[in-house]
């Protein structure tokens, strides 16, 4: 178990620079979640980690030993790559005791090991098999337990659960986090799926743009962003905007739109106090709406998404498409007309100019 | 051909090219084997079909066990020079061997390595390296990068990725190396001729002298027995690679 500390990492791939002064701290133990859209440098950060690419600048410190030049092989990680990467000509038994072969442990030490990951993972009926002749989720677990048979102070997954049909990802998901708690392993986790970052995380950091967007708690980030990409990009449906004003009149700031008035009576704002006639944008989560209420504006239905357990409810606000949650069978219908208000939990507030958190 | 190497010199000699032969004899490939006369001797071109195979099976075991090692690092490590080195390989790959063979003969003639089976040898695995090397290179380029990575982090060194890892996904890549390189060297006449030295003549070398021996008549049906005799083990290595062909050595490593 080892902490992690990036300064100010700078990573190029051909000539575009993809990480660029990222900086970040990983507890000892810690369950953190990259989590960030395509292409925007996650498995690169992780291969920069692991010392499989040289990075342009910054450092890489494990227990505040610098690794920043280290050999892959002195960092002692177990990584779970974006591709499963198993080794095709070898058995599962072989893929996973490479790594030990290599680092020359004991023959018996071996054989305990491997068979602790097969009986962990339940991989202990496929050990002899190659990896042409498993399914795509038991690839997955091997990948898993080829990153856990050694004791490594670090463990860097990749998307393992990408490309897996849902089922097999919910339980493996819940197997993930069991893992984790048993061995209690400082564990970076890459993902683009905000359902995973939000249930394994014990804090999530968004990446965009070579940076770290925010790091924090996932009811943290899910709750309060720290600016629009975060917020547009954290839930389904997504955040809810609408660009006004600020009004600071008798104590009581409210955010004013052409059609559209909301008190903000608890906002927490940062820094500046605010400032009367400020331009902003407000972001409301769809489950912060309250439809049928005795609102505080009306509006018209424009389509329904059924999902099951609830439907999502698309109607316009103030020129902006809007979504809000509602009960499958006691929901309204296309066209009609409904009250809207916005329930007490805090919404947030965005500057309009470089979209960080008001 | 094959007809004619069955028939008798008598039949030939009758001038009916594509008539079966009346009877089946094989006269004509046993002198061929064992009396024919290459020059100034008369034994047959069965010294140089054992030259050829001495020459043959180091030639090509090297050459292939340095082309893939040299494709493993090129596609892999990234050493200093290393595109320089491919580039340079890349112009050998197409420059004629005919061009090289007088500066080479001045090299290895003060290393007494000209006129050797270990010369030769040395020849052969020359002028193979360019394309071995870029074949190997193109083969362990097309594979994930992240095999290669996984197992840098799993701790391999440069010579266990290669013998435990990266080998075993070039098997196919290797049975069409040594087809290549097998048969390429069989049927080479001029470096045999320039580098083995009399000792070590090819069979190719002496089909040739076989065949153009001037003195007495001329013996069409041993000529033909000699060259289907030298021809057979290019052809034998053909048909025998067959099965060796597997495909989608790489499944299973990814994801999907
Ligand atoms: N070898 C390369 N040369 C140039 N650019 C590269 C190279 N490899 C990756 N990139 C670029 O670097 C960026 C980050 O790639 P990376 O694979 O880290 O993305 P990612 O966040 O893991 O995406 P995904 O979620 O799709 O896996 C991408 O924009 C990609 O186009
Ligand atoms: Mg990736």
């Amino acid at each position: 178990m080892a902490a992690v500390s990036i300064r100010d990492l700078r990573v190029h791939l051909g000539g575009q620079p993809v990480i660029d002064g990222l900086d970040l701290e990983v507890a000892s133990g810690e369950f953190l979640v990259l989590l960030g859209p395509s292409g925007c440098g996650k498995s690169t950060l992780l291969h920069a980690l692991a010392g499989l690419i040289d990075v342009a600048g910054g450092s890489v410190a494990f227990d505040g030993v610098d690794q920043t030049w280290a050999s892959p092989r002195a960092r002692n990680i177990g990584m779970v790559f974006q591709s499963y990467a198993l080794y095709p000509t070898m058995t599962v038994a072989g893929n996973l005791s490479f790594g030990l072969r290599a680092r020359g442990t004991a023959r018996a030490e071996i054989a305990a090991r491997v068979q602790r990951a097969a009986s962990l993972l339940q991989l202990e009926p496929l050990l002899a098999r190659k990896p042409a002749q498993l399914s795509g989720g038991q690839r997955q677990r091997v990948a898993i337990g080829r990153a856990l048979v050694r004791d490594a102070g670090v463990y860097l997954l990749d998307e393992p659960l990408s490309n897996l049909d849902a089922n097999l990802r919910a339980a493996l998901r819940r197997e993930l986090k069991l893992l984790h708690q048993r061995l209690g392993a400082t564990m970076i986790y890459v993902t683009h799926d905000q359902i995973e970052a939000l249930t394994l995380a014990t804090r999530i950091a968004v990446l965009h743009q070579g940076r770290v967007q925010q790091l924090g708690t996932p009811g943290d980030v899910y709750a309060r962003p720290a600016n629009r990409f975060v917020a547009g990009f954290m839930g389904a449906p997504p955040m809810n905007f609408l660009e006004g004003r600020l009004a600071v009149s008798g104590g009581t700031p409210r955010f004013v739109a052409a059609g559209f008035e909301l008190e903000l009576r608890d906002y927490e704002f940062r820094a500046a106090a605010p400032v009367d006639g400020e331009p902003v944008v407000l972001g409301v989560r769809p489950e912060q709406l309250r439809i049928g209420a005795p609102g505080s504006w009306t509006s018209q239905v424009t389509l329904i998404e059924p999902m099951g357990n609830h439907q999502v409810v698309w109607f316009d606000c103030a020129g902006s498409g809007w979504s809000a949650l509602s009960d499958s069978d006691a929901g309204p219908r296309v066209g009609a007309r409904i009250a809207l208000a916005v329930s007490s939990s805090p919404v947030s507030l965005f500057r309009a100019d470089n979209g960080t958190r008001r | 051909m094959s007809v004619t190497s069955l028939k008798s010199m008598d039949e030939i000699r009758l001038g009916q090219l594509f008539a079966w032969p009346s009877r089946l004899t094989l006269e004509a490939w046993r002198a061929a084997w064992r009396s024919a006369c290459t020059g100034v001797a008369c034994e047959g071109i069965r010294g140089g079909f054992w030259n050829s195979i001495a020459i043959v099976l180091p030639s090509t075991l090297i050459a292939i066990a340095l082309g893939a090692l040299n494709g493993y690092a090129l596609a892999f490590w990234r050493a200093r020079g290393a595109s320089l080195l491919f580039g340079l390989l890349m112009l050998g790959a197409f420059i004629p061997v005919q061009v090289l063979m007088f500066p080479l003969v001045r090299l290895l003639g003060p290393l007494h390595l000209v006129g050797s089976l270990a010369g030769i040898v040395l020849v052969h695995v020359i002028f193979s390296m360019p394309i071995m090397t870029l074949i190997f290179r193109n083969h362990f380029a097309a594979l994930p990068r992240e095999l290669f990575l996984a197992a840098r982090l799993d701790g391999g060194g440069f010579l266990r990725i290669f013998l435990q890892l990266m080998l075993p996904l070039a098997v196919p890549m290797l049975v069409v190396a040594a087809i290549m390189q097998a048969t390429g060297v069989w049927n080479d006449y001029i470096l045999g001729l320039v580098f083995a030295g009399r000792e070590h003549l090819p069979m190719t070398v002496q089909l040739n002298n076989l065949v153009n021996t001037t003195t007495g008549a001329k013996l069409y049906n041993v000529d033909m027995a000699a060259t289907l005799l030298t021809s057979l083990v290019p052809l034998a290595i053909y048909l025998l690679s067959g099965r060796w062909f597997v495909r989608g050595i790489a499944a299973g490593a990814m994801k999907g």
